[in-house]
């Protein structure tokens, strides 16, 4: 299970975080705002590589003793990040795609609701 | 289905209404910024529809051919029919059956009207792309009708 998820906004900042242990949530904070290297880094290579396949999932970005953490970026340039606990039985790479793909999705109705301006961070329920 | 002239007989309405409400403005500078406004807040949500599934863009010519293709005919049914560039950051899209002023005119009559039909696609645009991460400047000009081109200048950082 993931144990924590994050929205970064266009201009970096960050629209959203969800944290499984609210305890853990400024730790969480730091971590997010470090992979936000990692996710520039990735689009920067393969900008350069010209590389066929470009898609909107980045893969893994970073993995240490505990934790470990995916990215995925939006042609808008919203980042989403998810970190899961290395303990965890590895998760496969197509079931983050497919928890990316639900994040987007939540993300994407989020913005058509006239109620929400973009780049406010979110408090939707 | 009758989705398509729905979505014009709105765009007429709220041309109309917002013509409305400001009763005695000289300049239309008012309703025109209004307009402007609705297309750039609807143009901004719906891109985040649209590039949903589509693959990552590598630079801006490439998000320019998206939006002549993908998100014209998505929003117009129709693609763009020219798009010339400069290489310098402006690019001309030319629409030579614009929908909105396909019901006005075909000729030069109503030609001082139509302004207020294209703002709302000028805002479009702009939400369109400044969601994209390209801030730019929309104009749009009809010398014969139903033809038009809208103008893009990106502004570089």
């Amino acid at each position: 299970m993931a144990v924590c998820i994050g929205f970064i906004g266009k201009e970096n900042s960050p629209l959203f975080l969800r944290c499984i242990n609210p305890s853990q949530e400024l730790q969480f904070h730091y971590i997010m705002h470090t992979c936000i290297d990692f996710v520039e880094e990735k689009i920067i290579q393969s900008n350069k590589s010209g590389s066929d396949v470009r898609e909107l999932y980045l893969g893994l970005l970073y993995s240490s003793e505990e934790v470990k953490a995916y990215g995925f970026v939006t042609n808008t340039k919203v980042k989403i990040v998810i970190i899961i606990d290395s303990t965890n039985s590895l998760l496969r790479d197509n079931e983050i795609r497919a928890i990316f793909r639900k994040l987007h999705n939540a993300y994407t109705e989020l913005v058509c609701n006239p109620f929400y301006t973009p780049g406010d961070p979110i408090t939707a329920k | 289905m009758a989705d398509d002239a729905l979505f014009d007989f709105l765009h007429m309405e709220i041309v109309s209404q917002v013509t409305k409400s400001d009763p005695g403005s000289l300049q239309d500078g008012v309703t025109m910024s209004k307009l402007e406004q609705i297309g750039y807040s609807t143009g901004y949500r719906f891109i985040e529809r649209l590039t949903k599934d589509l693959s990552r863009f590598k630079d801006e010519l490439e998000v320019m051919k998206a939006i002549c293709k993908d998100f014209w005919s998505a929003v117009f049914k129709k693609q763009v029919d020219n798009l010339r560039t400069n290489h310098q950051g402006v690019y001309v899209l030319q629409d030579n059956k614009f929908r909105f002023l396909a019901s006005i005119s075909n000729s030069r009559q109503y030609l001082e009207l139509a302004p207020k039909y294209l703002v709302f696609t000028c805002g479009l645009l702009r939400g369109a792309l400044a969601s994209l991460g390209l801030t730019c400047i929309v104009t749009a000009e009809v010398t014969t009708m139903p033809a038009c081109k809208f103008q893009v200048h990106l502004q570089r950082a």
